[in-house]
């Protein structure tokens, strides 16, 4: 276990984790998503201490992870930027303003800009089509933006 | 209620949220504290109201005013006149654009004149956080009744009388299902309710699950008496926050009433839910593939048989309905199966909910009774297409179906009539699309998701759906040939034919759909390279007309790679060779100089 390279308290705060479900190997799913909501992301190390705790091994974790798109495996930009490709904003032109997000930022979907600042995501339907296209930079949510709204968006954040 | 004078209800929907609603709230209750009238006034955010278009939605009671577009700005203007003097805010009104007259009561409205709720009925009437208003509104009678006067076999029988059928996609009578599950004998079972809503389009089960939480539990528990489950298990996408905390609420108020637990009523019958939570995989919505995530695997499909009924969650009999077959149970018991089957359809009884959006005016949640034909739905209801562009075609089913036509629109809606017409209800999502629209392009969107979404269990799926994605790009990018039409049919018959589950063996819909409906549009791809909509971008040109430009410069200075040239007050021109088909220099010419060829 020498590899374990976690700082202590977040390695206790995991084992509490796993602890709070009673270790069950069947909550795996419920303790990535408490992880995942504590640490931002789930990196090797954060699988590794769940596998052990969870007494399942590395590879069903792993599994686990990279089968359901919601976990991810690195860290999220300081404003997370996702842009819905449900089909109600495609048939209203989102893939232009993904495409100027992309070419603003110059980072492609599921990398974070090299200042750590933003990361560009796609997700489906957030429940908003009135407002179609829809961006959400964390909690906040854009409706009915278009491309020439992306740079005054990007600027919001970028004081 | 009856302890206020008045009520305003406000949309707490997730579209109306997006547009500020919360603040409206805080607003409106700074401004009723400012004249001193909380005790007379009550604020009340619900669920969505279903116009989400022309949100945030605010509506004040008794007198059922329904204010459209609000901002939080209006707050004060909306307490004095309308709450203190009494006369409506006449700007905030609805107009009906096609008289333009003033409506105030939205059962005046064409979006609503049509639509009957029964699933959604308590959405936008109560507090969704707040019990005793779900049981103002007949909440729990059924339950009580169900446990004092009906035996499980006879709640079952008038589920099966009442025609109700799965809304969740497959259209399963559910009585049947229910009766299943009661059959199976087991020291343990279990009732599962499938929130995991993946098409990407559509957000009915979620505005039931954030405007009316209890409808669920109450008929999980129903059906829990009729097949001798005490476990209900409710499995949600994570990505539904607000829903996941109002269930919360809901199941917590409800064990406080004595609604869920031990002993329910008095009756001796014991009941839970609790909630496990999906994290973005739309092949877990299928219901074996869930079963396995909640047991904490990858939610991948096997084989049927076993059902679920026979063996589901670890390994118990396990009934597995959709949120909005849940939400129509209540209302039956209620009401008598008597009454909910003459609603509907021969053979599709009730009502359905849509999410209608795209290229409509009237984006937003509707409910009409089955039978009620497109045509309907999209020009009366939905206010026909936006910006008086042409209609194209409507979507339904999502991924898994298909592209209805003008030739469609007068079909009734119900499960038999979109599976002969080339789609299928799936599970609500209604998507317009106008002439701007390539239905090749529509077709490759679709795959691309399902490429994503496959589990890759089986090969048919993983690589068909790979293959269809890549001729599918071939064609947008012009590259296409008339043998690739063929080969994309011929594929696509292959992964229906031998897919495992529901996901392959409807992934390719998309595809056959538009190749029936719209063949002449993929013609004009393959041999004359020509996107008549100008949306594949290989296919087309920005040009600037000389005649119609008067050299305002304003498209060059908007152009992000600097490729339109010209002198101020002279016809510009672009440079085809940089130019990355953004679009922006269209948008923004005032002298409509600039098209696309
Ligand atoms: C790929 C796939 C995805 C599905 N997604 C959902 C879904 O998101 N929600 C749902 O209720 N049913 C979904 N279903 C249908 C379920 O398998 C199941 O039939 C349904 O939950 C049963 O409930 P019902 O009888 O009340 O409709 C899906 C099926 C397939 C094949
Ligand atoms: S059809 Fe697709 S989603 Fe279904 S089991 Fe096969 S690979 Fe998985
Ligand atoms: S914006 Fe239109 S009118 Fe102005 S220079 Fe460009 S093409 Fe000409
Ligand atoms: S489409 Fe975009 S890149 Fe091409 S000329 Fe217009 S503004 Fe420039
Ligand atoms: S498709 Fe984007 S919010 Fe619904
Ligand atoms: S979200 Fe407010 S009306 Fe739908």
């Amino acid at each position: 276990m020498a590899k374990i390279k976690l700082a202590k308290s977040k390695v206790d705060k995991l084992v509490e984790i796993c602890k709070s479900f009673d270790n069950e190997g069947s909550e795996l799913i419920n303790v990535l998503h408490k992880a995942q909501e504590t640490f931002g992301y789930l990196p090797a190390e954060v699988q590794e201490i769940i596998a052990r705790e969870l007494n399942v091994s590395v590879a069903h974790v792993y599994g686990v992870v990279t089968f359901y798109s919601f976990f991810s495996m690195v860290p999220k930009g300081e404003f997370p930027i996702s842009i819905c490709m449900g089909t109600a904003c495609y048939v209203r032109g989102a893939e232009k303003v993904l495409e100027e997000f992309k070419r603003q930022l110059s980072v492609p979907v599921g990398e974070t800009t090299e200042d750590g600042k933003f990361s560009i995501s796609c997700l489906r339907c957030v429940g908003a089509c009135g407002l179609a296209p829809v961006v959400t930079i964390g909690e906040r949510v854009y409706g009915r933006v278009s491309a020439g709204d992306v740079a005054d968006i990007i600027k919001e954040y970028q004081k | 209620m009856e302890k206020y004078k008045m009520h305003i209800l406000i949309c707490g929907g997730t579209g109306c949220r997006a547009s500020a609603s919360e603040a409206i709230q805080n607003n409106l209750q700074d401004a009723i504290k400012a004249k001193g009238l909380e005790d007379e006034v009550q604020v009340v955010m619900t669920g969505c109201f279903g116009f989400c278009e022309k949100g945030p939605i605010v509506k004040i009671l008794p007198d059922n005013t329904f204010y459209v577009e609000v901002k939080p700005e209006d707050a004060e203007e909306l307490i004095e006149e309308h709450i203190i003097k009494g006369r409506k805010v006449m700007r905030l009104l609805y107009v009906d654009p096609e008289n333009k007259e003033t409506i105030s009561d939205s059962k005046h409205m064409g979006f609503y004149k049509k639509q009957i709720r029964i699933a959604l009925r308590n959405c936008g009437f109560i507090n969704p956080e707040n019990v005793d208003e779900y049981i103002a509104r007949d909440g729990y009678a059924a339950l009580g009744k169900c446990l004092a006067e009906m035996t499980p076999q006879t709640v079952i029988d008038e589920i099966k009388e009442s025609g109700l059928r799965g809304r969740g996609g497959g259209g399963f009578p559910t009585g049947l299902k229910w009766e299943f599950a009661a059959k199976n004998e087991a020291d343990q079972k279990y009732v599962v309710c499938n929130a995991d809503e993946g098409d990407p389009g559509a957000f009915m089960d979620r505005s039931i699950l954030e405007g009316d939480p209890h409808s669920v539990l109450e008929a999980m528990a129903i059906c829990g008496y009729t097949m001798g489950a005490d476990k209900g298990v409710i499995y949600i996408r994570a990505e539904y926050p607000l829903a996941i905390t109002r269930l919360k609420v809901a199941i917590k108020q409800a064990r406080e009433y004595g609604l869920l637990g031990n002993d329910i009523l008095g009756s001796g019958f014991n009941f839970d839910v609790e909630m496990r939570y999906g994290a973005g995989a739309f092949v877990c919505g299928e219901e074996t593939a869930l079963i396995h995530s909640m047991e904490g695997l990858r939610g991948e499909p096997t084989v049927k048989p076993p059902f679920p009924a026979e063996s589901g969650y670890n390994g118990k009999p396990t009934n597995v309905n959709n949120v909005e077959t849940f939400a129509n149970i209540p209302v039956i018991i209620n009401k008598g199966a008597s009454w909910f089957n003459k609603i509907g359809s021969e053979k599709s009884k009730g009502t359905k909910v849509f999410a209608l959006a795209g290229k409509i005016n009237n984006v937003g949640l509707i409910e009409v009774p089955m039978g009620t034909t497109l045509r309907e739905v999209i020009y009366e209801i939905g206010g026909g297409i936006k910006d008086g562009k042409k209609f194209k075609a409507v979507q339904t089913g999502g991924p898994s179906g298909g592209c209805l036509t003008e030739k469609h629109l007068d079909t009734p809606i119900d499960f038999d009539n979109l599976i002969a017409a080339g789609s299928m209800m799936g599970s609500g999502g209604m998507i317009v699309m106008d002439e701007d629209d390539c239905m090749v392009s529509m077709a490759k969107f679709y795959l691309e998701f399902t490429v994503e979404e496959s589990c890759g269990k089986c090969t048919p799926c993983r690589v068909g759906n790979k293959r269809l994605h890549e001729l599918l790009d071939k064609i947008t990018l012009g590259n296409g040939t008339r043998e690739d039409l063929d080969l994309l049919r011929n594929l696509s018959t292959v992964i229906k034919d031998t897919s495992l589950c529901g996901l392959g063996q409807t992934s390719p819909n998309p595809v056959l759909s538009t190749l029936e409906n719209f063949y002449d549009e993929y013609i004009s791809h393959v041999e004359d390279h020509k996107c008549a909509a100008g949306q594949c971008k290989a296919l087309m040109q920005y040009v600037i007309d000389p005649e119609l430009c008067v050299g305002c410069t304003l498209c060059s200075r908007n152009c992000p790679v600097d490729c339109i040239a010209g002198e101020r007050k002279e016809a510009h021109i672009i440079d085809a060779s940089k130019c990355i088909k953004c679009g922006a220099c269209m948008e923004k010419c005032k002298f409509n100089a600039i098209s696309i060829q």
